[in-house]
């Protein structure tokens, strides 16, 4: 982005009265990332992209606590979906801040669900059934990830090896690791979906950082219409575009 | 204690098609109708930022919060039932136009055969064909009948489409042209045809040009912009009540929407109803409103709800296998099979909720049944309705769920799978049912619906056999590896499959084995009418709406009648 439209933007935001709120969040400088909680983590160093000359404001916690605890997440986030030669992974996406995020807001809180008691185990065909919600389960399934790599290997879980993370994370998958109030395939199914929604919801939500999920995909994000192109007998790429810009249309 | 406000001609407890379109034909011919609606006001300027897959797909902005109000569910008898804590299998509807806003707009008429499933079936293949404990019934009206409130509805709506050769007679052509077409639908096209059947394009409220409706509503043409099912049209290019119908009921000034009101009672006195007792879920304050007529027009769950939690007409009991209120709930199966092309890439991510063709081959009695165990079948359909990144990652059957794989191929894939899907027609059995939750309660104290489900046997064979000529379908289209649906086990309330519920409060000619009768008019009440899905005596295998608006254009016109002349309408 040139210096000429980010001050367009801006001053049009300025105008519009839309900065204030919450509506712009990441999309506004989403390009330029750094992430200083990830930077003196030995696994996590490169994460930089584009240089990080500006501050990412986002980049933040607003559900965590301490690093121990995000650097797990974005460890098991990067396992899911690691950086490969399609392009970059969880982390260089931003997911883990974009779930730390949604863990902070009503998803997290599970305002929309139905929460009222009692509670009893369910069958698998009845759905979630915990009394805790979404933050409280991320919070013990990372307490147990954390504790599974001590008993089992004896070091913290992000000196595990790809192949050591990924036998936790599989235990945690096949249910075959007891956390009280909810259970670790819960968890992790959570986490999962998490990463994805993470890797490709529009950025202002400060995953798919520079939109490189949906390019990687080949997804345009958000058009105003194919109606030119919607007959074409190939494949059509189009360059991505998030909410952001269509704020000023 | 409540306060009763001055009576009205017409009270409907909800607004969206259902309630839209009886507002616009009731006010229009003068009477004074009020809409209670639970949510808020919205409007096609609310969706200016609708392409948000996360906020509208996966966060269910538009839909129902279950915080509130939600059912309860189990696969049978014998299990505890237990919360639908968030929403999954099928996505309700809440806020002025209801599920009506986030629909798909396929549009399909129920066929001939439908309506008279029981008699045709009897006919062709003796009594025993329909198994114990399935209660098939005719619908008490047969698709002649039935048409041209058809015919309205689609007017209304301006449904794009083309004669399909193997439905029921239309009185009028489509008001608009199909729409435009692509490669995948073309593939689809040109294979079906190859086989020796009769593909047709699917009917669309995504419209294929701006047109006006008999209210002089006008609806645009369709962007393809891939953002129709569980998003808001920020084109107005796709009819829903809000841009259809609602606007017609208001112009003639004899209509109200109270927004933010929750209907609690249908105030009952054994013999007719005299109004509605609801609250400003805002303000705390309750109030009753008298009316000559209640149009409950809710969706299926509360429709249903209303009817039990105020006692009127007879609970279904499936010990005895008497009894009707809540008898009869249906849903659909999905059967189909996914095509993974290797050397072509689609752009699926483009498209539009009814963008589609089908074809009618193993629908309903349209191919032979002697020996097969199950009746009636399925469209069987491509659609593109535009793939969005995050709920659809396809990769081949052996791929890990995560990691370098999964990443790998769910990125591969999203451009290059094609899915042949099918709607199966979904039959009422004795053990599925919903009656009201004897712990839960919703946010008004009230108890949560209990919907007790499973799939049948008759569901699983259905899914078997349409499943295979899909697949078929699937090869034939030069999918380099095509993935067949897997067969049915338990029902799940967890994954989404379709917002297609229906019965609970069914129509039929005898009050014993019905809720209402053919206007939609209940049997045990003359000025209360229940109109929507719960009327369906069962589930076709197309999708629900054109049929949820014409019963709707039915019960206006059997309203208009009892004002008149009062009684039974029939």
């Amino acid at each position: 982005m040139s210096e000429q439209e980010k001050y367009s933007r801006r001053d049009f935001l300025k105008k519009s009265g839309y900065a204030a709120g919450g509506v712009v969040g990441g999309g506004l400088i989403a390009s330029l990332i750094t992430m200083q909680v990830m930077e003196d983590d030995p696994k996590t160093k490169n994460s930089q992209t584009n240089g990080g000359s500006e501050d990412q404001f986002n980049d933040a916690f607003m559900f965590f606590t301490n690093r121990d605890d995000f650097r797990v997440l974005a460890s098991s986030c990067e396992r899911i979906f690691p950086e490969d030669e399609n392009g970059p992974g969880a982390i260089k996406l931003g997911v883990p801040f974009f779930i730390d995020h949604q863990l902070a807001g009503p998803w997290g809180n599970n305002t929309k669900e139905y929460m009222q008691g009692p509670f009893y185990k369910g069958e698998p065909t009845q759905g979630y059934q915990s009394r805790m919600n979404r933050g409280e389960i991320f919070r013990v399934g990372i307490k147990k990830l954390k504790e599974k790599a001590q008993s089992d290997y004896e070091k913290s879980f992000q000196e595990l090896s790809a192949e050591e993370q990924d036998k936790i994370l599989t235990a945690f998958e096949n249910d075959d690791v007891k956390i009280s109030g909810t259970t670790s395939a819960e968890f992790f199914e959570m986490m999962r979906a998490a990463t994805i929604e993470g890797v490709y919801a529009d950025p202002m939500y400060s995953g798919n950082r520079n939109m490189e999920g949906w390019k990687m995909k080949q997804f345009p994000g958000a058009q105003m219409s194919y109606i030119g192109k919607i007959e074409s007998d190939k494949f059509v790429d189009i360059e991505p575009q998030s909410l952001h810009s269509m704020l000023n249309k | 204690m409540a306060k009763t406000l001055p009576k009205v001609d017409v009270v409907t407890v909800g607004v969206g098609w259902t309630g839209g379109i009886l507002a616009a034909e009731l006010a229009k011919d003068g009477m004074k109708v009020v809409g209670l609606e639970r949510g808020k006001e919205r409007s096609t300027e609310d969706y200016l930022h609708g392409h948000d897959e996360l906020r509208y797909a996966l966060r269910y902005e538009l839909m129902q919060d279950t915080s509130k109000e939600t059912l309860t569910f189990r696969n049978n008898r014998k299990q505890r039932a237990l919360p639908m804590r968030q929403l999954g299998s099928f996505l309700l509807g809440e806020n002025l136009g209801g599920a009506g806003v986030h629909w798909n707009g396929q549009t399909y008429r129920f066929f001939p055969y439908d309506f008279e499933i029981k008699s045709m079936t009897e006919k062709k293949y003796g009594k025993g064909k329909i198994k114990d404990g399935y209660f098939v019934q005719d619908w008490g009206i047969t698709y002649d009948e039935l048409e041209p409130y058809y015919d309205q509805f689609e007017k209304a709506c301006g449904i794009s489409g083309e004669e399909n050769p193997m439905a029921g007679k239309r009185s009028n052509p489509y008001p608009t042209p199909p729409m435009k077409s692509t490669r995948s639908l073309d593939k689809f096209t040109k294979a079906t045809k190859d086989l020796g059947y009769k593909p047709y394009r699917i009917p669309s409220a995504n419209l294929s040009e701006p047109y006006k409706n008999q209210y002089g509503m006008q609806i645009n043409a369709c962007q393809y912009c891939a953002f129709c099912e569980r998003f808001g049209c920020e084109y107005g290019a796709k009819s829903d009540p809000v841009i259809s119908v609602i606007p017609a009921a208001k112009e003639s000034g004899n209509y109200e929407i109270r927004y933010h009101s929750n209907v609690t009672e249908i105030i009952y006195d054994g013999n007719k109803v005299t109004g509605v007792k609801y609250v400003d879920v805002q303000s705390g304050e309750e109030f009753i409103q008298p009316a000559e007529v209640v149009a409950l027009t809710s969706y299926v769950m509360n429709n249903v709800k209303f009817l039990l939690m105020s006692n009127i007409g007879k609970k279904y009991d499936p010990k005895t296998g008497k009894g009707v209120v809540g008898r009869s709930y249906c849903y659909q199966i999905l059967p189909g099979a996914t095509g993974f092309y290797e050397e072509e890439q689609f752009n699926t991510f483009m498209g539009a909720g009814a963008l589609g063709t089908s074809i009618n081959d193993f629908y309903g009695d349209n191919f032979d049944h002697s020996d097969l165990d199950f009746i009636h079948g399925g469209v069987v359909s491509i659609t593109q309705t535009g793939k969005r990144p995050i709920a659809n990652n396809p990769t081949p059957p052996d791929t890990p769920r995560w990691g370098k794989e999964f990443k790998n191929n769910s990125i591969k894939y999203y451009t290059r799978t094609l899915t042949i899907g099918s709607q199966g027609a979904s039959l009422p059995y004795k053990e599925n049912f919903l009656d009201l939750d004897p712990t839960y309660k919703d946010a008004y104290g009230l108890p949560l619906l209990r919907m007790t489900y499973n799939f049948t046997q008759q569901d699983k064979n259905l899914q078997k056999y349409i499943t295979k000529k899909a697949a078929e379908i699937s090869e034939k289209m030069g999918a380099s590896k095509t993935v067949p649906n897997p067969e049915l086990t338990d029902y799940s309330i967890v994954p989404y499959q379709t917002t297609h519920n229906t019965g609970g409060a069914i129509m039929g000619a005898d009050p014993n084995s019905s809720v209402v009768n053919n206007y939609l008019q209940h049997w045990n009440a003359e000025n209360l009418f229940v109109v929507g899905a719960s009327a369906f005596a069962h589930n076709g295998g197309v999708n629900p709406t054109d049929t949820v608006g014409a019963l709707a254009y039915r019960a206006a016109e059997g309203i208009k009648k009892y004002r008149k002349n009062g009684g039974s309408l029939v």
